[in-house]
């Protein structure tokens, strides 16, 4: 009961501070939106190309998108973190007997919730250019969004915890985001990879993750990357969430 | 001593393990601070004031030993100790985008107040501290003496019945210190225990009623200032003389107040223990004897002169 308190105080403030600094939401989606004006029309022609996943060209390529939000949206908010240590609020809460898990869990529902905000409008700025809804398979994949946050950010919670400077942050969560990404076949389908590019894409949850939004925006609600994909997802979550409250709760010096 | 000791700690040790090595921050603290004073650990930076801090406030597991804050273990025990400690980090503790009520409404919230508490409770805080009309800006827009008492204020809201404070008036002008000394006193006078560190000799004398005196992670002394400076080397009492040194000096060696006694630049210098109780008795016995100062003074030595003698180093010099 008291964790679901703290979590909600912890979501409040930190959602308030977001929002007294709105532009930083809207700066979040600007290298999306790029993608989808300057990158989406080249892929009209690729999308007749054999191998192409099925679906028109955005409903391949938005679910990437989304992915793509996700990953940098929450893989960067260890930043805001470091500001308020050095500022000395971290330390302050844990002299508090607050739930350790609210000072994690509150911090990254606010992340998800400015994500999904994005992803929204991502979408709704996606319709004109021809990308296919159908609010099920949209439903399910922000769901999938949902867990995809909920993975990363306190992924990037827990490096700022441990290396506490933006300077060192920045390599390394660049470092794990870029990868991921690439790997994910967000830019172009991996099914144009070789092979061993494609066996090694198998270990990445955020291939799954493509596929499976793929395959909610197409209606193919059968596939089974999407059960795959949520498990996985879930999974991976509450590994990082728990490791990541242990580390709010031991952050030394 | 009477009262019950609100910190008592045994052997507390604590190792950070480093590039070059281990290094020994806390190197054995033994410790018991009464309740209803503000107790003071002087040292200079990097002498481990910090650090034993953070184990008291139960921010750092100890290596070794033990310590005992309200009542609990800060190790097994850490939630009672937190429900009854506060704690304001040199960092401060106010996020510079939250208003300074915003942080106190969520602090007491935190300590599981109701939102019309924790409203209230800011309400008193901010009257108190003088911040009424500075509530509802963001803490960024703050003077440094503001901040601080905001910080002070955020530590109190759910009345604990020890504050700590990690050196609470580092880089503040001599009027904001001033101001805050006199909030930390306040706390006191409503029954508050204060720990508080210090590398300012001026802060520890004015403001403490004890002191432990901290040096590469031990404890080299403890007492109340003016004990301490006692203990330590006595009052100094220089006596100018006119001719023959050495009667006096026999004379003066003679009596039991006086701890030792030299010839320095041809005065007579005496260490005695209480200096103002001194000078009649030292006076009236050069009358009696025949012999006339040609000047007197009496030095009543700082907390720095302790410091050197424990340590062999000036805190002003090491806390430059």
């Amino acid at each position: 009961m008291e964790t679901i308190r703290d979590t909600w105080l912890i979501y409040q403030r930190s959602l308030t501070l977001s929002l007294r600094n709105p532009i930083w939401v809207a700066f979040g989606i600007i290298q999306p939106v790029l993608y989808l004006l300057l990158f989406g029309p080249l892929l009209n022609n690729i999308a007749k190309m054999p191998g192409f996943p099925p679906g028109g060209a955005f409903n391949v390529f938005v679910p990437g998108m989304l992915v793509m939000t996700a990953l940098f949206s929450s893989g960067y908010v260890g930043f805001g973190l470091i500001d308020e240590m050095r500022e000395g609020v971290v330390e302050r809460m844990r002299v508090t007997p607050m739930s350790r898990v609210a000072m994690l869990l509150g911090r990254s529902l606010r992340d998800v919730t400015l994500l999904l905000a994005q992803a929204a409008m991502l979408v709704l700025l996606a319709i004109p250019f021809g990308l296919e809804i159908n609010p099920g398979g949209v439903a399910v994949a922000f769901a999938m969004l949902t867990l995809i946050g909920l993975m990363m950010s306190p992924v990037s919670y827990i490096l700022a915890l441990t290396l506490k400077s933006e300077d060192a942050l920045a390599p390394v969560v660049n470092g794990v985001t870029v990868p991921l990404l690439l790997l994910s076949g967000v830019m172009l389908p991996m099914s144009f990879a070789p092979d061993w590019l494609q066996t090694v894409a198998k270990f990445n949850p955020l291939y799954h993750a493509v596929a499976a939004i793929r395959a909610l925006f197409n209606a193919s609600y059968g596939d089974s990357e999407i059960v795959f994909g949520v498990v996985l997802l879930l999974v991976l979550a509450a590994v990082t969430i728990t490791v990541g409250a242990r580390t709010f709760s031991r952050a030394a010096s | 001593m009477s009262g019950e000791p609100i910190i008592e700690t045994t052997g507390l040790r604590r190792v950070f393990k480093g590039h070059g090595g281990e290094v020994e921050a806390v190197a054995g603290v033994d410790l018991r601070v009464e309740a209803g004073q503000i107790f003071g650990f002087l040292g200079p930076n990097g002498a481990g004031k910090t650090t034993t801090l953070r184990i008291l406030a139960t921010l750092l597991p100890p290596t070794a030993g033990t310590a005992c804050v309200a009542g609990y273990d800060v190790a097994r025990e850490a939630d009672q100790v937190r429900k009854r400690i506060g704690y304001v980090a040199q960092a401060g503790g106010s996020f510079r985008e939250s208003t300074g009520r915003e942080e106190l409404v969520i602090q007491g919230r935190l300590f599981g107040m109701s939102k019309s508490d924790a409203t209230k409770r800011a309400v008193e805080i901010l009257a108190a501290l003088d911040l009424t009309e500075a509530a509802d800006r963001t803490c960024g827009t703050y003077s440094g003496g503001m901040r601080r008492r905001l910080n002070i204020g955020i530590g109190m809201v759910h009345r604990p019945s020890l504050l700590f404070l990690d050196e609470p008036t580092t880089g503040l002008d001599p009027q904001a210190r001033a101001r805050l000394w006199e909030e930390i006193e306040k706390l006191r006078e409503s029954g508050t225990s204060v720990f508080l560190t210090t590398h300012y000799l001026e802060e520890a004398d004015a403001l403490c009623d004890r002191l432990a005196i901290i040096d590469h992670g031990r404890i080299v002394a403890e007492g109340s200032p003016s004990d301490l400076k006692r203990e330590i080397a006595g009052d100094v009492l220089t006596i100018g003389v006119e001719g023959d040194c050495d009667k006096i000096m026999a004379l003066m060696r003679a009596q039991p107040f006086v701890r030792e006694a030299s010839i320095e630049d041809g005065m007579v210098r005496l260490y005695v223990d209480k200096g103002d109780q001194a000078v009649p008795i030292v006076l009236r016995l050069l009358d009696s004897n025949g012999m006339a100062p040609s000047s007197m003074n009496l030095h009543r030595p700082s907390l720095d002169d302790v410091f050197l003698k424990k340590t062999g180093r000036s805190l002003r010099e090491t806390a430059a």
